[in-house]
């Protein structure tokens, strides 16, 4: 089901946790809420959920203000963080649970639930342990209990809360993939709250960025990495660096020299450019950035090199093939950004400034 | 002698092991000994002195002296006063952790403290509290008494002292569980379509249910024993408004040490049967408590 959320303002207190968040999310859609710790999240998922109500706004499940229901009316299947599983009822118990509380009338034959039952386990693959405990299942098991729990009532709306925050690294890859295929096979529309961006980019259709109770960007994975609107995003979603740098002439200058990059349409002043380290090429000669590499490391099949523009300025870091990086181990290395972004407005970095020029591959003028 | 063949890895490190488990045996035993010493020396040898006098002359004046009719009603009276107090306690205590564990609300640290004012004000107080409220010369005495609703030394009186005395022990019993279990429970109770009765049924009171159980047999105890706060509101009228300890102390000041200690190794008889139902139900359930704790 269409899920909308318009202008939802949450305080706790006085504190406000979620500012005029606004967000559509599509029917059968797989969408994820990334940000930092404290972002709020949970909170807005919570509110989706109807597990807390907003201070302002509404929220819209299909064409139904859903705001002035409450939670048992929604029919929303919730995942908690860490399950809240039932401990004194076996895993068929959990996964019947809201099927046997529902009034006589809706409530289908007590065969009828157990057999749903049974087939949901066989769906998350947990067939044959459904007399157990939750004590006696390890995490990603009670995880997949908990899955099949919540889509037992057939939910309008699939909240995950960081369904595999709890997990080691090689069940959280595994419970991913698996987690994609069966949204692909029953459709639910799903929303995921995660901080790791690497699992919202891989498995999402769509991508929420959030940062400090507003909504930065939404988009799916591509649109985030490649057009991130924000320096909170470009510097959020994957490796970035950041330079200040001063526009003269629609030329872009660092410290004292052009570095040969153009942003013709924009008035002189300081800015700051983005790039990733990847989105480079070496060049030979000015017109460029140099430095010294102070250090490398070789991370999977490319080489990362951390290079000193200037004793004033931060490190930037590099990536080349391994066999372009050995020859510069220790000494002088100029190069140019390949794609990059341009922000402006007195370093306020997390607000999401005006942004000057789209990114792009930009080459630079010939003989500056 | 180390010193000549070089260190050896596996001699050296055994002489300080050796004295350090010869140490520890040294003071296990010790401890031992103190705890059994002081648990023979001021549990047991009081205990079992009261049945030793209780039965001093024989099985038959034991049992005559429980026949007695005024022994007999205190016996009646203690019963019926647990039965009333203590299911009125075990809502009120439920309720209580509830609010306090589940909810956020203004007042809530006060409401914790006032909890625990019975087990801070000594039971005298809080009889004399009731005889204040309910005496001759209070406001609601004489109100209630013109309506023939008699409070004072009667089963009314004696079952608020107890309430009052016995309040704490469900609560306090279940609020640090209750607070330890967080909420997410019920709201995914909630989120599956469940009713709060649904919800509480279902899911809150499984999940504290060895808590409440410990906290209803401690009730019991305390309510069938309480002293204080029942003499001051019960007038000791014979046969009438006398509850088991109450009976004792007026059976000892009159020199019939058989009947007081009869009645007193009954009182101690019931209490023991809540310690071995408690173990008792402990022993039989004790995978399933674990599991409970567990996450
Ligand atoms: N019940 C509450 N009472 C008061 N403040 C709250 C409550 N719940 C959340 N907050 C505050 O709201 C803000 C957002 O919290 P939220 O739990 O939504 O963050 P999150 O993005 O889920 O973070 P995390 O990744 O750490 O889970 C935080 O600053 C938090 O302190
Ligand atoms: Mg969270």
């Amino acid at each position: 089901m269409e899920v909308r959320v318009q202008n939802i303002r949450k305080e706790f207190g006085r504190y406000p946790a979620l500012e005029d968040v606004s967000l559509d999310i599509r029917s059968g859609e797989l969408v994820a809420l990334l940000g930092p710790s404290g972002s709020g999240k949970t909170t807005l998922l919570r509110l989706i959920a109807g597990l807390e109500s907003p201070t302002e706004g509404t929220i819209f499940f299909g064409d139904e203000d859903a705001s002035k229901k409450s939670v048992q009316q929604r029919n929303i299947g919730f995942v908690f963080q860490h399950y809240a599983l039932f401990r004194h009822m076996t895993v068929l118990d959990n996964v019947s649970f809201g099927l046997n509380v529902r009034p006589a009338n809706r409530r289908p034959q007590a065969a009828e639930i157990r057999r749903r039952a049974l087939d949901l386990l066989e769906l998350v693959q947990l067939s044959g342990l459904e007399k157990r405990y939750p004590a006696q299942l390890s995490g990603g098991q009670r995880q997949r209990v908990a899955l099949a729990r919540a889509m037992a009532v057939e939910p309008n709306v699939l909240l995950l809360d960081e369904p595999f925050g709890a997990l080691d690294a090689q069940v959280r890859k595994e419970l991913r993939k698996w987690l994609r295929e069966i949204h692909d096979r029953t459709g639910h529309t799903t929303v995921f709250v995660t901080h790791d961006q690497e699992e919202a980019l891989e498995l999402a259709d769509r991508v929420v960025v959030m940062s400090k109770g507003a909504i930065e960007q939404v988009g799916t994975p591509d649109d985030i990495y490649d057009h991130p609107v924000s320096p909170f995003v470009y510097g959020f979603i994957g490796q970035s660096n950041c330079l200040d740098v001063t526009l003269s002439r629609g030329e872009i200058w660092f410290e004292d020299r052009p570095i040969g990059l153009r942003a013709a349409s924009e008035p002189d002043g300081p800015a700051t450019l983005y790039f990733r380290p990847h989105d480079i090429e070496l060049v030979d000669g000015c017109g460029c950035l140099a430095g010294l590499v102070t250090a490398g490391r070789r991370v999977a099949g490319t080489r990362h090199l951390e290079v000193s523009l200037g004793r004033t300025q931060p490190p930037v870091e590099i990536e080349l093939p391994p066999e372009r990086a050995s020859s510069t181990d220790h000494s002088r290395v100029a190069f140019r950004p390949t794609r990059w972004k341009l922000y402006r407005g007195a370093g306020d970095v997390a607000r999401g400034s005006v942004q000057a020029q789209s990114s792009g591959i930009e080459l630079a003028p010939t003989g500056t | 002698m180390a010193l000549d063949i070089g260190p050896t890895p596996t001699s050296a490190p055994s002489t300080p092991v050796g004295a350090a488990t010869s140490e520890t045996r040294l003071a296990r035993a010790t401890l031992i000994a103190l705890a059994l010493g002081f648990v023979g020396l001021f549990l047991l040898l009081p205990l079992g002195t009261v049945f030793i006098e209780a039965f001093r002359k024989g099985a038959g004046e034991f049992l005559a002296a429980l026949g007695d009719p005024e022994t007999f009603s205190a016996i009646l009276l203690t019963l019926t006063v647990a039965g009333i107090a203590v299911p009125l306690n075990l809502v009120f205590g439920v309720a209580a952790a509830w609010a306090i564990a589940k909810f956020e609300f203004k007042g809530k640290a006060f409401l914790t403290t006032l909890i625990d004012l019975p087990f801070s004000v000594s039971p005298v107080i809080s009889g004399l509290v009731f005889v204040l409220l309910f005496g001759a010369n209070s406001a609601l005495g004489p109100i209630l008494q013109s309506y023939g609703v008699q409070i004072l030394f009667a089963v009314p009186g004696l079952v608020l002292a107890t309430v009052f005395v016995t309040f704490p022990f469900v609560a306090r019993e279940l609020i640090p569980l209750m607070q330890e279990q967080g909420t997410s429970d019920e709201e995914a109770a909630r989120s599956l379509g469940a009713t709060g009765w649904q919800t509480f049924w279902h899911v809150t009171l499984p999940n504290i249910k060895w808590g409440l159980l410990y906290g209803v047999l401690l009730c019991n105890a305390r309510a069938m024993g309480e002293f204080g706060a029942v003499s001051v509101v019960s007038g000791h009228i014979r046969g009438e408004t006398n509850t088991m300890p109450l009976q004792v102390e007026i059976l000892y000041n009159e020199y019939n040490f058989v009947a007081a200690f009869a009645v007193a190794a009954l009182l101690a008889l019931l209490a023991l049967a809540t310690l071995v139902l408690k173990t008792a139900l402990e022993l039989r359930y004790s995978d399933e408590i674990a599991a409970s704790r567990r996450h």
